[in-house]
C-alpha cells in the first residue's frame, strides 16, 4: 500500500458569485489513495462532496475557483491547467468518473456502442489511431470481459435497457482506457436494492480484474460504504472530520457527527 | 395483532392492470388479491419494475383496473374530490411533482382545496408550516423557492410536508424517501409513524428496502413481477421465510453484520486473508 | 411579467427586433399624418418613374404614384393581413393541438390525422386556387383569413407535442388531487408550459403571412381592395419594371417586406431564452 495514486495536498474551492462573494465549498482537505485502495467519502448532500469530485477531476469551471492547494496523480499536478488540456490529456486515462444518473449521460438518440467508441475518438493522439473494427472489438472484447450480454446491450439505445444495465454499460464505457483511479458519485444511489448490488459487484470486477487499480466511493449510505471501502472518510460543511478504516468508522465512530450517522441508521434484524 | 373486527380500507379481488405498450400488453399487476385494514401500516416491497407504483396510482384512483373488484370501505375506487379528500399520495418522482411557474409554496398551500371542509388559508399555512419543521426544513427559506432551485431530496421532502399538513385518512406514499439523505431519513419515518398513530391513519408504504419497510409497518406485501407473492406480518414476510424473492431481497441490503455482501469486495478478501493467515 | 419585460430587454436581439417592429408599426399607422400624400394622385408632369426629389422622396411608380405612400400603405396593408393569419393559424393550431394532446385517445388521433393531412398538403397551391376561386370578393380581410385557415398545421403539431409530454407528468396529477377541475389544469398546469410556445408560434405565422400574401399578390391573386407590399411588386412586374431594370421598382417594397419578418424572428428567438425559468435564474 504504498504506490500513492492520488495525492490531495491542502485543497480549498471556492464558488464565486456573481457579486462577488465567496462561498467555501472544499475546505483544507488533504488525503491519499494508494493503489488498490478504495477510499469512501459520506456526508449529507450540500456537503461539498460534488465539488470536491469536480476538484479531482481538474474541472475548475467558473464559478468554481481554486483557493490554494493541489491535486496529484502520479505525481503530475493537475492544478493551473487547462480545461481542455485535463480533458484530453488526463481524464479517462489516468482519472474517471461513474456519475449518478446513467440517463444523463448517455446519448438518447445513440447506441451503446457509439457512445463507447466516442471515449476513443475523444482521446486519440496523432500517430496511433485505430480504425473503428478496432476500436469496436476492443469494446466487445471489454463487455465481454465484465460478463454483460454483449451483443445485445451495445446494439441497444439507453431507452431499450434496463436502470442497472444502462448503469453498468456507463460504468464499462467510463473505464475502458483502464483509468489509475475510478471516482463513484453515488453510482448506485438511483438503483433498487438488488440492481446496487449488481453494479457494485460489477465494480468489484473491475477493480479485482486490475482494470482499474483505485477507486474514491461517494455515496450518504454508511453500510454501503462498510462493504465497498477500505477507508471511509466523514465530509461534513466542507471539512473531512474523520477518517478511519471502515471497521473503525461504523463501529467505533469518534466524530459527533459520524455517531449521528450511524444512530440514525435504519437496520433490519432480518438481515443477517 | 389481530385484524378481522377492524374495517377494511382497500379490499383488492384478484385485480389486474395492463398497459397497451405499442403492439402487445404490458401487464404491471397480474392477480393480486389483499386487504388493508383501517390503521394499517402497509409496506409493498419489490424492486423496480415489479408493479408497486401502478398498485399505488390503483389505490388513488388515477388508474382503473383492468379487471377485478377494487373497492374502498365497500365502494369501487374513483377518481372523485371525495376520494383525494380522504386518501391522498406522496408520489415517487419529486422532479415532475411541481409546476415549474409557480413558487413551492404556493403549490402546497393550495392543496388545502381538496379538504371538506376547507380550513382557511391562515389555518392551512401553520399546517403547511409545521409539516416542513416536521421534514428539517425552514420554512421561511423556502418560502420564495421556486422548484428548479430545490435538490430531489428537498422537494421530496416538500411532498412529505405537503401530506402532513393535509393529514388524510389513507396515506399512499411510494418511494418517499429515496433522494433524502440517509441520516434525515429515520427521522422523517418516525413523524410519519407519530403523526399516523396521533390520526389513526391507514399508511401504505412503497419501497424498494425490506429494512426500511420492516421499521415502520406492521404488515408487508412483497410484489414480484405483477405478483404478490408473500405477505402477512415482518415476522411471517421476514422471519422463517422460504419464498425466493424475500429471501433475495433480504440477501441484496448492505448491512454492517454482514460479513460479506459482495463475494469479491474488500471486506470478503479481508477475511480470507485473515483466515489464510 | 414586468419582469419578464426587463429581461427580454437585456437581450440584444429582442431591442433590435422590436425595434424596428414597433417602427414598422408606428410608420403603418401614423405615417400618412406625416408624409400626406394621395396615393391615388398621379403627378403626370414629373411623369412615369420619376427620380426622387423634394416632392417624391423615393420617385414615382408607372402611373406617377407617389411611392413612399405607396409604401406606407403597402405595409399597413401587409401587417394587416399577417396578423389575421396570424390570429387566426395560432387559434386554430392552439385549440386542436391542446385538446388532442392534454386529452389523449382516439380524439386525439383523429386530430392529429387531420394535422397531418393539412401538412401534406402543399399549402400555396390551396392558397392559389383559393384565391383564384374567389374572384369579385377578394379583399385583404378574405386573403388573411384563406392565409390563417391553411397555415395553423404547424402550430397544432408543435402545441400537441408539447401538450401531450404534459399529460403524464405527475403535477398534472397532483394538481387533480388538490381538486383542481380540468379547465383550471389546463389554465394553471398546462398553459403556462406552452405560453411561450404559443407566442412564438404566433409570431412565427404572423411572419409567414406577410410573406405568403406577399408570394400571392407577386403572382396576381392579391386583394383587389387596396394596395399592399406584394401588390406593389406585382405592378412593377406586370409593368415592366423588370425587363427595363427599374430596381426602385422592386427594391423598396422587398427591403420593407425583409426588414418587418427579420424583426419578428429577432422577436422570437430571443424569446426562446428567457421565457423558460430554468434559463432565466
Amino acid at each position: 500500500m504504498s504506490d500513492v495514486v492520488l495525492e490531495v495536498d491542502h485543497l480549498s474551492l471556492h464558488y464565486l458569485s456573481r457579486f462577488g462573494e465567496k462561498f467555501h465549498a472544499v475546505r483544507d482537505v488533504s488525503f491519499t489513495v494508494s493503489k488498490g485502495e478504495v477510499l469512501g467519502i459520506a456526508g449529507e448532500s450540500g456537503c461539498g462532496k460534488s465539488t470536491l469530485v469536480s476538484g479531482l477531476m481538474g474541472m475548475c469551471i467558473p464559478p468554481l475557483h481554486v483557493t490554494s492547494g493541489d491535486v496529484r496523480i502520479n505525481g503530475e499536478s493537475l492544478m493551473n491547467r487547462s480545461v481542455e488540456d485535463v480533458r484530453a490529456n488526463v481524464l479517462a486515462q489516468k482519472i474517471s468518473m461513474i456519475p449518478q444518473g446513467a440517463f444523463n449521460t448517455l446519448n438518447p438518440v445513440r447506441k451503446i456502442k457509439d457512445s463507447a467508441a466516442d471515449v476513443f475518438y475523444a482521446h486519440q493522439k496523432a500517430g496511433q489511431r485505430l480504425s473503428r473494427a478496432e476500436i469496436n472489438d476492443r469494446i466487445f472484447d471489454r463487455f465481454d470481459e465484465l460478463g454483460m450480454e454483449t451483443k445485445r446491450i451495445l446494439n441497444s439505445y439507453p431507452i431499450q435497457l434496463t436502470a442497472g444495465e444502462r448503469q453498468r454499460s456507463v460504468i464499462g464505457i467510463s473505464t475502458l482506457l483502464n483509468p489509475e483511479i475510478v471516482i463513484a458519485d453515488e453510482p448506485t444511489s438511483a438503483l433498487d436494492v438488488s440492481t446496487q448490488k449488481e453494479v457494485i459487484t460489477m465494480i468489484f470486477d473491475l477493480l479485482n480484474k486490475g482494470i482499474f487499480s483505485s477507486m474514491i466511493f461517494i455515496t450518504h449510505e454508511l453500510p454501503l460504504l462498510y462493504h465497498v471501502a477500505d477507508d471511509i472518510a466523514i465530509m461534513y460543511k466542507g471539512q473531512f472530520v474523520e477518517r478511519g478504516t471502515s471497521e473503525q468508522i461504523v463501529k467505533n465512530p469518534q466524530h459527533d457527527y459520524t455517531k449521528m450517522l450511524m444512530k440514525a441508521m435504519v437496520r433490519c434484524d432480518y438481515v443477517k | 395483532m389481530s385484524n378481522e373486527n377492524k374495517p377494511v380500507v382497500f379490499h383488492a379481488d384478484n385485480i389486474s392492470k395492463s398497459f397497451n405498450a405499442g403492439k402487445h400488453l404490458k401487464v404491471a399487476v397480474k392477480n393480486a388479491s389483499f386487504d388493508i385494514y383501517d390503521g394499517d401500516f402497509v409496506s409493498i416491497v419489490g424492486s423496480s419494475g415489479c408493479g408497486k407504483s401502478v398498485l399505488a396510482k390503483m389505490m388513488l384512483g388515477l388508474y382503473p383496473p383492468t379487471s377485478g373488484d377494487f373497492t374502498y370501505y365497500g365502494k369501487p375506487i374513483a377518481n372523485t374530490k371525495k376520494h383525494w379528500n380522504e386518501v391522498q399520495s406522496i408520489f415517487q418522482d419529486p422532479f415532475s411533482c411541481f409546476n415549474q411557474f409557480f413558487s413551492i409554496r404556493t403549490q402546497l398551500e393550495d392543496a388545502r382545496f381538496i379538504l371538506n371542509p376547507r380550513p382557511s388559508r391562515a389555518e392551512f399555512a401553520e399546517r403547511v408550516d409545521a409539516g416542513l419543521r416536521a421534514v428539517n426544513m425552514e420554512p421561511n427559506e423556502i418560502r420564495e423557492k421556486y422548484p428548479f432551485e430545490l435538490s430531489g431530496g428537498q422537494m421530496q421532502r416538500m411532498l412529505i410536508a405537503r401530506a402532513f399538513a393535509l393529514r388524510p385518512k389513507v396515506l399512499i406514499a411510494d418511494e418517499p424517501t429515496s433522494m433524502v439523505d440517509a441520516h434525515v431519513r429515520a427521522g422523517i419515518l418516525d413523524y410519519l409513524m407519530k403523526i399516523k398513530k396521533e390520526l389513526n391513519m391507514t399508511v401504505v408504504f412503497i419501497t424498494h428496502d425490506i429494512s426500511l419497510a420492516n421499521y415502520v409497518s406492521n404488515r408487508i406485501f412483497i410484489m414480484h413481477d405483477g405478483q404478490i407473492v408473500n405477505q402477512g406480518t415482518p415476522d411471517e414476510v421476514l422471519g422463517t421465510t422460504t419464498e425466493p424473492t424475500t429471501l433475495k431481497l433480504l440477501d441484496d441490503i448492505p448491512d454492517v453484520n454482514k460479513q460479506e455482501w459482495i463475494p469479491n469486495s474488500h471486506l470478503a478478501r479481508k477475511a480470507k486473508i485473515a483466515e489464510n493467515a | 411579467m414586468i419582469k419578464l419585460l426587463k429581461n427580454l430587454m437585456k437581450s440584444p436581439m429582442f431591442v433590435v427586433g422590436i425595434a424596428i417592429f414597433i417602427l414598422s408599426l408606428l410608420i403603418a399607422i401614423f405615417g400618412p399624418v406625416f408624409y400626406n400624400v394621395d396615393i391615388n394622385a398621379r403627378d403626370i408632369v414629373a411623369g412615369p418613374y420619376a427620380p426622387s426629389s423634394s416632392e417624391h422622396l423615393l420617385g414615382t411608380d408607372h402611373l406617377g404614384r407617389d411611392y413612399v405612400s405607396l409604401l406606407i400603405a403597402g405595409l399597413r396593408s401587409s401587417l394587416y393581413v399577417g396578423l389575421i393569419a396570424g390570429i387566426i393559424a395560432t387559434t386554430i393550431g392552439v385549440f386542436i393541438g391542446l385538446f388532442g394532446g392534454f386529452r389523449g385517445g382516439w380524439i386525439d388521433e383523429v386530430l392529429n390525422m387531420g394535422t397531418n393531412l393539412f401538412i401534406v398538403i402543399p399549402q400555396f397551391v390551396i392558397l392559389v386556387l383559393i384565391s383564384s376561386a374567389v374572384k369579385e370578393g377578394r379583399s385583404l380581410t378574405l386573403i388573411g383569413l384563406i392565409i390563417g385557415l391553411t397555415s395553423w398545421s404547424w402550430s397544432a403539431r408543435s402545441v400537441r407535442a408539447q401538450a401531450s409530454s404534459l399529460r403524464s407528468r405527475d403535477h398534472i396529477a397532483l394538481a387533480k388531487m388538490n381538486g383542481d377541475g380540468n379547465l383550471k389544469i389546463l389554465i394553471k398546469h398546462v398553459l403556462p408550459y406552452l405560453l411561450s410556445y404559443v407566442f412564438m408560434v404566433f409570431i412565427m405565422q404572423v411572419s409567414s403571412g406577410i410573406l405568403s400574401e406577399a408570394s400571392i399578390s407577386m403572382i396576381g391573386l392579391g386583394p383587389l381592395d387596396s394596395t399592399s407590399l406584394g401588390i406593389i411588386l406585382n405592378q412593377a412586374k406586370d409593368n415592366g419594371a423588370l425587363s427595363d431594370s427599374i430596381w426602385i421598382a422592386f427594391l423598396p417594397a422587398t427591403l420593407v417586406i425583409t426588414l418587418t419578418v427579420f424583426a419578428l424572428y429577432l422577436i422570437n428567438t430571443s424569446m426562446e431564452g428567457v421565457f423558460n425559468p430554468r434559463l432565466r435564474k
